[in-house]
């Protein structure tokens, strides 16, 4: 029971991770019309940008904001430059171009930091573990993962909810080319969703950093997941991101976590492993095939869509 | 039958006019490597290693030499096609520099069909260590079960009976594992085969932990490696259920990124920064003083496989018009070794010591490996029987 509960709170953890990287996508996504295949690298610039802060200065806050408002900037100059034209294309020449992006991206970081992963540490204040449950410590950092990724999804839906931009952009997302017709300036509507998109982007890579290895190309294995959490959560909601991204973080954990066990009361522990390991990693496809049965647009897509 | 004629007696032609006088031509070497996307710094390793025994004069053995340096991508269609462009236009008979078995396995085949000789520097899949084996190819690291097996000896020698293994879901890291269970005699507590490219092993730790065994064996290459590795730290389990693994999963990019959080673990490699001999203390030095970093495992095997060159060109004088001269004076393999003693068993595979090594902190900041023992002396591959060369 206690390992369980461990295991959810990894499911968790690793939901808010995805959340991260979903918000953002979803709403390039929903409101302009554009697959972004270059999101994951807007998540590896923040982590880059993280590491070399920290190292620098020591300080890891200063580098997680740093990591953010460089994946931002990134953001701002690829959304001013090349996305832009890319808006009223078709999906083909979409993928073609931010494809393009994803190659320059690791590149353009491998020439910067060279070829070899980078190492952040994790601040000793987050280190260590906390004793959740008898016997079972829970590491403080994955923990203040949790909390800040809840925050932020709160502070979303604030934004969405309750302020003049989330109206407009809600409404971008029902129904683009009437909210033009009113009057709004798309173009800057446009390229400050992308900037949010690509700050909670860098944000993900800053966090993941002290977690995971900040490599070239660590945006390309993430991204995948990512794509399936805002199908799975309906294109363009936060809500739905929130939802999926959790919904994928726990199926793929407690499917890592149990499947091969599950599998030995019905074959022999050998194939069980090996079929439960094939299984577990197919697992969040399988629940995206069955949410788009039973929901083709997603568990709770944006109105108009 | 008649039209082949012309045709054989043009390639006839081709080849003599493409035969090098000795001392006039430098000796081409064709060296394909991965050096651009995930896995680049295994290439860019072996490629240094490589170069620094080519040196500043680019000669090998006392004759020149031209290294024509090729990225693959880590693609095999890219590998292969690089392979077949530079036998075709260039006349390269002579190849190396291929980091992954998948890769080899396509472009090899295609190198020896042409009567050239490749010397792998990193991949030894078991297909060219038994049944495929080849006059024309040599393996100057290892086969790729061997730094496995070395772990299951050294675990059971540990007196451990009770280990977790982990590995990815994919032919090597399955190889990985059999490696291991080849010489390893105790009880398993548990097997986890998790998927390639994972970054996450929040849940496979917990389930580890769960298991209480007495000891984790992982075969997690590159970057995987680096998040079980931090990961297993920051669950706080590196003080209390020992690591242990192969060298790949300990190279020195791998422990630069994964900073303390490797200290201690052990790992089994047939060679080591500190292995004393007059060969190795020379090659240290001298790469740390070219290129300002550690010397990886791999960049020992790319300099290792330029002084076989070496020693092989030397014999022949230059001369590569005889490739099976040239093949048999490889097969000598009479030269200093950074491992110290090494030798070509019959399917041209090495016979060499496998050491076992520890993660230390290393002088100056950051960490490296140091000789903790040895796990087999004078180790052959398990495919040997297989081969039919004698």
């Amino acid at each position: 029971m206690l390992l369980f509960l461990e295991q959810l709170l990894n499911g968790l953890q690793f939901g808010v991770m995805l959340f991260l990287l979903a918000a953002g996508l979803t709403l390039i996504f929903g409101i302009m019309g554009l697959i972004n295949l270059a999101h994951g690298s807007l998540y590896m610039v923040g982590a880059f940008v993280c590491a070399t802060v920290v190292a620098y200065t020591g300080s890891f806050l200063l580098a997680v904001v740093a990591g953010a408002a460089a994946a931002g900037l990134a953001g701002l100059v690829i959304e001013s430059t090349i996305m832009r034209r890319l808006y009223d294309r078709g999906h083909l020449d979409q993928v073609l171009a931010t494809f393009g992006l994803i190659l320059f991206f690791n590149e353009a970081v491998r020439m910067i930091w060279g070829p070899r992963p980078l190492n952040v540490d994790i601040p000793t204040w987050l280190s260590g573990s906390v004793e959740l449950f008898p016997g079972g410590g829970y590491p403080v950092y994955r923990l203040a993962i949790i909390v800040i990724g809840l925050a932020i999804a709160l502070a979303m839906w604030w934004l969405v909810q309750r302020t003049r931009l989330g109206m407009l952009i809600r409404a971008g997302a029902a129904d683009r080319e009437m909210v033009a017709a009113l009057g709004v300036d798309t173009r800057v509507l446009f390229a400050g969703v992308f900037v949010l998109g690509a700050m909670l982007a860098g944000l993900g890579g800053a966090l993941a950093g002290p977690i995971f290895t900040v490599g070239v190309g660590m945006g390309e294995n993430i991204l995948i997941l990512t794509f399936v959490v805002i199908v799975v959560g309906g294109i363009g909601s936060i809500r739905g991101a929130l939802v999926g991204a959790l919904l994928v973080g726990v199926v793929d954990t407690l499917g890592r976590a149990y499947l091969p066990t599950l599998l030995r009361w019905v074959t022999d522990p050998a194939s069980a492993d090996g079929i439960g390991a094939g299984l577990a990693s197919m697992l969040v496809y399988i629940l995206m095939a069955a949410v788009l049965i039973w929901r083709p647009r997603g568990l709770l897509p944006a109105h108009g869509h | 039958m008649n039209n082949h004629k012309p045709f054989a007696a043009v390639l006839a032609a081709l080849a003599l006019a493409a035969a090098p006088v000795a001392g006039a031509e430098p000796v081409r070497i064709g060296m394909i490597t991965t050096l651009s996307g995930g896995g680049s710094a295994l290439g860019v390793d072996v490629r240094d290693g490589f170069m620094l025994a080519v040196g500043d004069d680019d000669t090998l053995g006392g004759v020149p030499v031209e290294v024509l340096i090729e990225d693959d991508a880590r693609d095999t269609s890219r590998s292969r096609e690089a392979a077949q462009r530079m036998i075709q236009r260039e006349q390269v008979s002579i190849f190396t520099g291929t980091i992954w078995s998948n890769l080899a396995l396509a472009t090899v085949p295609r190198i020896l069909a042409a009567d050239g000789l490749f010397l792998s520097p990193n991949a030894g899949p078991a297909e060219f260590a038994g049944s495929d084996c080849h006059p024309g190819y040599f393996n100057v690291a290892w086969q790729n079960d061997n730094l496995h097996e070395a772990m299951g000896q050294y675990v059971n020698d540990e007196g451990y009976d009770n280990v977790y293994l982990v590995a990815p879901n994919y032919p090597a890291g399955r190889d990985a594992l059999e490696g291991f269970k080849r010489y390893y005699q105790g009880d398993i507590a548990g097997e986890l085969n998790t998927s390639l490219g994972q970054q996450d092993y929040a849940s496979e730790l917990a389930t580890i932990r769960n298991a209480d065994p007495e000891a984790v064996f992982f075969f997690l290459p590159g970057g995987m490696g680096v998040n079980f590795l931090r990961q297993y730290d920051q669950a706080g389990m590196r003080d209390s259920i020992p690591l242990y693994g192969p060298a790949f999963s300990f190279d020195e990019a791998i422990l630069e990124a994964a900073g303390s959080a490797a200290e201690g673990a052990i790992n089994g490699a047939q060679w080591s920064p500190d292995l004393d001999n007059a060969a190795n203390r020379e090659f240290v030095e001298a790469f740390q003083a070219k290129y300002d970093r550690r010397p990886s495992l791999y960049a020992s095997q790319g300099y290792d496989t330029a002084r076989l060159l070496a020693s092989a060109l030397a014999a022949v004088d230059g001369d590569i018009s005889d490739m099976q001269a040239l093949r048999a004076a490889v097969r000598e393999a009479d030269f200093e070794s950074v491992r110290g003693d090494f030798r070509f068993n019959t399917n041209q595979h090495p016979i060499q010591d496998i050491h076992v090594r520890r993660v230390v902190p290393a002088e100056g900041g950051g960490h490296t490996n140091e000789l903790v023992g040895m796990a087999f002396p004078e180790h052959r591959d398990a495919y040997v029987g297989d081969c039919a060369m004698e």
